[in-house]
């Protein structure tokens, strides 16, 4: 066929809602992700107990409904902590998501607009930094400038540029040879200027998708370097810092390493579902199969 | 016994009338033309017969194929047709072939599939047809992948898929819109060829009339999910009876109304406002060992030529002849290996782009696809007002505004087009705002790449008038890129032959598609459709 009839699709922002509501996968995720939000932002105001107070008799107590998730160790309510440690791994997964796209999209789109010689070079150094496992680096650089949430946050996000640059690069690669670019440059305008009026609004979506799953990344690195005690230091809890302080209790009083890690995994799960969800909302093409 | 008889088939798609009491009837051996503009319902009568409609489709009526009652017919059955006694050969040839299987796997798939056949032999019948359809084996074994061939070889591929089987029934829609004039004759004669050989019968949808006319036995001509008139294509397209088949016809050999530029003779005329000398685009080839140099492919060689203001200049040629990237490098969007471009004076060559604004405010472009020349996520007045960017002074929100407004109007839409999406318009509206976005900066030449060959005839030529139109009222420079000779034909004062490189003749339109020189040039006139040709050989031969 020939085209001519006005495409009988609808505009993509219409229907959104709707398509989103309908996907299980993206409401789920949702639902999950703002629980633990809203538990952390809660923290800052209002936790069950005061987790900076010890209180020693309390130590180890089992479920019940004063401390439903028991305490630990030093008689610290195992909930609150949760929240308060969801504050820290939001935080860290937050920024360290920020620094990776602040700087991997700038770069990967920068590579695809001019390709040739400057393409090369920013790629093989992405993949030089790729070559390295994250979190043994992240471990290297937190050894180096000393433990703590800051310099994990920067460890972790300095892995993340070369996954942004990868993904921004490849999808602006794919709208530069499109004939509206060619229209907009014969318009005189700059490459930069392309990049950021037509090319980033196209591969916003692919973004937004990797976002997620490097949030995800992100909480379980930050998890694992608190184990290792790389990461934010006491009294501030974390996730990570829980479940190591548990472990060598782990016969007498399971509870405390069971909680922390059960809310790794269920945030994790979360963000990655509400990560396919996305992809499958925003790519059209997936949409109208479902 | 006819071998497809549809009776009063009307189709709806999720509740939506689609087709209406159609009725239509092949006889082995015959070719039934099927016209109309798009969204007629053509591809879904097609569709129909083959059974792959949406999900969500109902026809009611009588399908028979071959004896068959195709409506009723089980899935299982019909996939024992399709691809065996139903063959079908699609528009697009990029995307009808696997790009990760070879050629053979491809055709010999069908053969093992329906026939049972073991590997050796189904690759001896793979062998055969693709000789038949002229891929010999020599240069065309069959361990090729789809992108070693060209747009029509894959065609070629395609109907070798849908032909090995001999099928009784061969659809083919729009087979040779993607194919430049010289492929297409040649298609056309491999498809009469088949057609004679198998006494197969063939249901060609197209939306060029003289292409059907010199093709087709019988024309059904389509017009809002109805038939219109159908009969002998002779008669038919003579006698244009029905109203629509007249429109039709005359739409696809309208002529614009056009003041001779030389007429406007004035001093300015003089200076030429575009020359070209001796430009020359070398692309690196493909690198054939780590240590030997590549051979670099030469896609524009040594190419001279200047374009007087107010001319309507054709640059015609067949696909991968070099026109497109003459085209990309006058618009200062591509670099000459060597050579020189001038626009109003002015050398394009080694400029930034802030040197050359002033350039390109002079120079503006309409590309092809009506779809992909917008970015679908903006408004039309952010879409039409994008080369206001050129202007060294920016304008203020409301001339921006009036200037999008004023270049709407005059494309013959409406400034309250502005603040809709690009997909909310046909693809004739969408070359308007083409258009529109073009000439927004009152610009000398507007480079033209192939500007109506998405479009239908009837909107082909309302978009014809229009370019008419503006040339002689903002006094535009046209350079077309095409390589459709009717539109050469119709609204241009030059034509310049490009073949391999080089411009092989240029001249007066009239004068050098009437008497065309080089081989080049010939071999574009005698493969281009020609309606009215079509028509008196086809009366010429009724009457022996």
């Amino acid at each position: 066929m020939t085209p001519d009839a006005p495409a009988p699709e609808a505009p993509p922002e219409r229907h959104f809602l709707q398509a989103a509501l309908a996907n299980r996968s993206f409401v789920i995720g949702l639902v999950i992700t703002a629980i633990v939000a809203a538990m952390a932002l809660l923290s800052f105001v209002w936790t069950p107990y005061d987790i900076t107070h010890l209180v020693v008799a309390d130590r180890m107590k089992d479920l019940s409904i004063a401390h439903p998730l028991g305490t630990d160790h030093l008689g610290r309510d195992i909930l609150s902590m949760i929240m308060i440690g969801a504050r820290n791994s939001i935080a860290v997964a937050i920024v360290a998501v920020g620094i990776g796209m602040g700087l991997g999209v700038p770069l990967g789109t920068w590579a695809a607009a001019r390709g040739g010689l400057v393409d090369e070079i920013l790629m093989r150094f992405n993949d030089l930094v790729f070559a390295f496992p994250a979190l043994l680096s992240a471990i290297m650089i937190t050894a180096i400038f000393g433990p703590g949430a800051i310099n994990a946050i920067i460890a972790i996000g300095i892995f993340n540029v070369p996954v942004f640059a990868r993904v921004a690069r490849a999808g602006a690669l794919s709208i530069w040879p499109r004939e509206f670019i060619l229209a907009a440059r014969a318009a005189g305008k700059s490459k930069t200027l392309i990049t950021i009026e037509h090319i980033l609004p196209n591969i916003v979506a692919l973004l937004l998708v990797q976002g997620t799953i490097q949030f995800a990344l992100g909480i379980l690195a930050e998890a694992g370097l608190s184990y290792l005690g790389l990461g934010a230091q006491p009294p501030m809890p974390s996730w990570g810092r829980m479940l190591f302080e548990a472990q060598t209790r782990m016969m007498i009083a399971p509870h405390l390493a069971i909680f922390p890690g059960l809310a790794i995994v269920i945030t994790v799960l979360g963000l990655n579902l509400l990560g396919d969800g996305l992809r499958d909302l925003l790519d059209p093409r997936l949409r109208r199969e479902r | 016994m006819s071998l497809l008889q549809i009776e009063n088939l009307s189709l709806s798609i999720a509740g939506y009338p689609v087709l209406k009491d159609i009725d239509l009837e092949i006889q082995p051996g015959e070719v039934l033309g099927l016209v109309g503009e798009s969204g007629s319902g053509k591809s879904m009568t097609a569709l129909t017969v083959m059974q792959l409609l949406p999900e969500l489709a109902r026809a009611k009526g009588r399908v028979v194929f071959d004896g068959i009652d195709i409506l009723s017919a089980p899935e299982e059955a019909m996939c024992r047709l399709r691809g065996d006694d139903l063959g079908m050969v699609f528009q697009e040839p990029m995307t009808a072939l696997n790009p990760v299987k070879t050629i053979g796997e491809q055709v010999a798939e069908g053969i093992r599939w329906h026939t049972g056949a073991n590997r050796p032999d189904a690759e001896a019948r793979t062998r055969a047809i693709l000789e038949r359809v002229g891929l010999p084996e020599a240069r065309f074994p069959l361990s090729r992948y789809p992108h070693e061939l060209s747009g029509g070889q894959r065609q070629r591929v395609v109907i070798a898929i849908a032909c090995a089987l001999k099928p009784k029934l061969l659809i083919a829609d729009e087979p040779t819109t993607a194919l430049d004039v010289v492929l297409q004759a040649q298609f056309l004669d491999l498809l009469r060829d088949l057609v004679e050989e198998n006494r197969m019968g063939l249901l060609l949808i197209s939306h060029d009339l003289a292409v059907v006319a010199d093709m087709a036995d019988r024309v059904t001509v389509m017009r809002h999910g109805a038939v219109m008139e159908s009969g002998p294509t002779a008669n038919v397209l003579s006698q244009q009876k029905h109203p629509y088949t007249r429109q039709l016809a005359e739409a696809s050999t309208h002529v614009p109304a056009r003041a001779r530029p030389q007429e406007a003779d004035g001093e300015r005329r003089q200076t030429p406002l575009l020359t070209v000398s001796s430009v020359t685009r070398d692309y690196p080839g493909r690198r054939r060992g780590l240590f030997s140099r590549p051979e670099p492919f030469r896609a524009v060689d040594n190419v001279s030529f200047s374009l007087m203001p107010g001319h309507a200049v054709a640059l015609v040629g067949r696909s991968g002849c070099g026109k497109s990237t003459l085209a990309r490098m006058i618009l200062a969007l591509d670099t000459p290996t060597s050579g020189e471009i001038r626009l109003d004076g002015e050398a394009l060559g080694g400029k930034s782009e802030h040197e050359l604004r002033h350039a390109r405010r002079n120079m503006q472009v309409v590309f092809q696809d009506p779809y992909g020349s917008f970015n679908p996520r903006h408004q039309v007045e952010r879409l039409v007002a994008e080369p206001l960017h050129l202007l060294d002074q920016k304008p203020s929100a409301s001339e921006r505004r009036e200037r999008v407004a004023e270049a709407l109007e005059s494309v013959g839409l409406t400034a309250g087009d502005m603040r809709k999406y690009p997909h909310e318009f046909s693809g004739g509206q969408r070359q308007r705002i083409s258009i529109a976005r073009a000439i927004i900066t009152r610009p000398k030449l507007i480079v033209a790449d192939e500007p109506v060959s998405a479009l239908d005839v009837s909107i082909r030529a309302q978009v014809l008038d229009l370019f008419a139109d503006l040339n002689k009222r903002l006094d535009l420079t046209y350079l077309f890129i095409t390589h459709d000779l009717t539109v050469a034909r119709a609204i241009t004062d030059e034509v310049m032959v490009m073949h391999e490189g080089r411009i092989v003749e240029n001249g007066p339109t009239a004068t050098v598609l009437r008497h065309p020189e080089s081989e080049a040039a010939q071999a574009l006139v005698n493969a281009a459709p020609d309606l009215e040709r079509a028509i008196s050989a086809r009366l010429a031969r009724q009457h022996i």
